[in-house]
């Protein structure tokens, strides 16, 4: 048995034969159930060590070569892999209720699938083609064959596309670097190639036009699975570019980049989401801000932000998949997600509504919810920086937080004598109850999640040590 | 020999992505697009060997006759919403200049970046991309977009080529050469969903 195959072709195997099912449940819950058995595998089956099962031997390669290059997942990888799949599954339990699952879950597996492969290609600069795949892969689960492509759509597919050439570049900038490390010059030309690669994949401002332009035109749960893969394993694969080159590591211009970046985000996330009037964008801007927090991690000292960027990354799976499952659901329920049509939605919707307001305390780091811990911890990493940069997220998250009491009184607010006529089946009513639940078990103890979350920083060889 | 003909090559790569710029008509897009990966290989073949660098040119024509039969099939004609100003044929001439003026400029210090790939080399692949990049800033139909990706891909697929010679990169590069085909195949027939609704309508 070998790691890559279980963990990358396997996945791809399987969501093409789930390609073939149409029924919505039989598909949610057999990709679920599948994605469950693939993160269990990888929390407690070692990689590279032998396991004797009675009489039987069991030990998984590490490594596939192919075309003269290896797939490498390392055994310090399991924990992540075993997130990963353990979310996805979450993702693919909820599609049944989202009724997306004929899209999301086939997929949904080739899109892990591939960005697992790009966090185990060797040399990891590769990375940049099994992400575009990923993207190229995206595009038939966002949009219909029989509804005309929105803008958001096609701005994805060129912003993302762009990405690749510019960090393939970088790639063969940096080892030049490495080979003449006096060169200033070419050390800031790949740089530069790097954050422009960066900037577009992981939408930085202002190149994340296309999220709230996606959330407008296609259902908010198929968006919100690619807001949770996409930024989490590319924000992954940028740590590894800090790993590797001690120089960009010890840079402190790279580190003050990524400080006002990581800042830019935030307060430009939740000043938009303070002012917007569509539930579809609150949730986009919400997920900008997420990102900027993850960039604000990786600007801290990285015994400290590592593990923060770790902790932040349940937070943000699940946070997104109430979020994005609620917002389906209220969908389904207005005609257009404006606040004039969401006006009183809390009485046909009740869980959805609530669910919808939960999520986007926890993404503005509500306190005893699950995005409050790392947002807590990054705060005070930040406070003992700069006492200015706090502040600006402080901003950021005060934006947030009034994003989500707006939302809240717009969809409490109805007509007098309106009568409560709730409309979620229990399919619905089942996984938001859970997802909420573990909103407030993550914001509560989150050292529940720590047996997947302890040894993640090992995968790196540098970092957070 | 060599550098003539690398040269006669970047000469075809203005000639098909101006072309690209300025054709309205569909059959000739897909059919500068062919000629313009010919041109593509011509100096992909400066660095890589032949048979590698077939792989550009064959994945290439197979990316451009997937776009063709797809559109080919679709009933709605061209339409004509790139005709006002400032998007009409002089402008996007005007554009072609700036870029190349562009390219003209930093092709000697890319190529010295770019370990010495050779100027025509370094000059074809800058024009690409430059003409990929103005081709999906002034349009927003979806065959348009997906030459302009593909304009870029080329472009940089051309650079690369002189840095990195793996075969696992050629092939992930033809995969997803004809995946953005495939995908664009797929928006076309999307967005051409509703526009007969519409014209039955």
């Amino acid at each position: 048995m070998n790691a890559p195959i279980l963990w990358i072709l396997v996945p791809i195997v399987l969501g093409t034969f789930l390609l073939f099912i149409r029924n919505q449940r039989v598909l949610s819950v057999l990709g679920g159930s599948l994605a469950l058995v693939l993160a269990l595998l990888a929390q407690f089956i070692p990689i590279e060590l032998a396991l004797r099962l009675g009489p039987l031997s069991l030990k998984i390669d590490a490594s596939l070569t192919i075309l003269g290059r290896v797939l490498l997942i390392q055994p310090a990888e399991g924990p992540l892999l075993a997130l990963i799949y353990g979310a996805a599954a979450l993702w693919f339990f909820g599609a049944e209720a989202s009724k997306t699952a004929t899209r999301l879950v086939p997929l949904g597996f080739m899109i892990i699938a591939l960005m697992v492969a790009s966090i185990a290609v060797e040399p990891f600069l590769y990375a940049a083609l099994f992400i575009e795949m990923a993207i190229l892969l995206a595009i038939p689960m966002l949009t219909s064959i029989s509804r005309p492509p929105g803008r958001g759509a096609v701005r994805f597919l060129i912003y993302q596309t762009l990405a690749m050439p510019f960090i393939l570049l970088a790639g063969w900038m940096l080892a030049g670097v490495e080979a003449s490390p006096g060169d200033l010059a070419l050390a800031a030309q790949s740089a530069a190639m790097l954050g422009l690669g960066f900037a577009f994949l992981l939408a930085i401002f202002p190149l994340y036009s296309w999220i709230p332009l996606l959330l407008e035109e296609t259902s908010p749960y198929l968006v919100g699975f690619l807001l949770w893969i996409l930024p989490t394993m590319t924000i992954i694969f940028g740590a590894g570019f800090l790993d590797r080159y001690s120089w960009l590591r010890n840079s402190s211009e790279l580190i003050l980049a990524l400080r006002f970046i990581g800042l830019l985000m935030v307060v430009t996330g939740g000043a938009f989401a303070a002012f917007q009037r569509h539930l579809g964008r609150i949730m986009a801007y919400g997920s900008i801000a997420e990102t900027g927090f993850s960039l604000l991690a990786l600007s801290l000292d990285l015994r400290l932000g590592i593990p923060i960027l770790f902790l932040l990354i349940p937070a943000r799976a699940l946070g997104l998949a109430v979020w994005s499952l609620s917002l389906t659901i209220i969908r389904e329920n207005v005609e257009t997600m404006r606040f004039g049509a969401a006006r009183g939605i809390l009485r046909v919707t009740p869980l959805a509504g609530a669910g919808m307001i939960v999520a986007a305390l926890s993404t503005g780091a509500f306190p005893l919810l699950a995005g409050f811990p790392a947002r807590l911890a990054l705060w005070e990493g930040l406070s003992r920086i700069s006492i200015g940069s706090a502040l600006w997220m402080m901003a950021g998250i005060i934006g947030l937080l009034t994003s989500a009491f707006r939302s809240l009184a717009v969809i409490s607010i109805a007509e007098e004598y309106t009568s409560w006529e709730p409309r979620e089946s229990p399919a619905q009513l089942l996984m938001l109850g859970l997802g909420v639940i573990g909103l407030f078990i993550l914001g509560l103890f989150p050292q529940s999640v720590q047996f997947v979350l302890a040894d993640l920083p090992l995968m790196f060889e540098h970092l957070g040590r | 020999m060599n550098v003539t003909l690398s040269w006669i090559a970047v000469g075809a790569i203005v000639v098909t992505s101006v072309g690209l710029l300025l054709a309205r008509d569909w059959r000739w897009s897909i059919s500068l697009l062919a000629v313009q990966y010919l041109a593509m290989f011509v100096l992909v073949l400066q660095h890589w060997p032949l048979g590698m660098a077939s792989v550009k040119v064959v994945s290439g024509w197979m990316s451009a006759a997937i776009l063709g039969m797809t559109r080919s099939g679709l009933s709605t004609a061209d339409l004509v919403e790139e005709e006002n100003w400032p998007r009409g044929g002089p402008f996007r001439l005007f554009a072609a200049g700036i870029v190349a003026l562009i390219v003209t400029v930093t092709t000697p210090g890319v190529d010295t970046i770019m370990a010495d790939a050779g100027f025509a080399v370094t000059a074809g692949s800058l024009f690409l991309i430059g003409m990929g990049l103005l081709q999906l800033g002034i349009t927003s139909r979806i065959l348009r977009v997906t030459i302009g990706l593909m304009t870029v891909l080329s472009g940089f697929e051309i650079l690369y080529s002189a840095v990195e010679g793996s075969v696992l990169v050629a092939a992930l590069l033809a995969v997803i050469n004809l995946g953005l085909a495939l995908v664009g195949s797929y928006l076309l027939i999307a967005s051409n969903s509703q526009e007969q609704e519409t014209d039955s309508e």
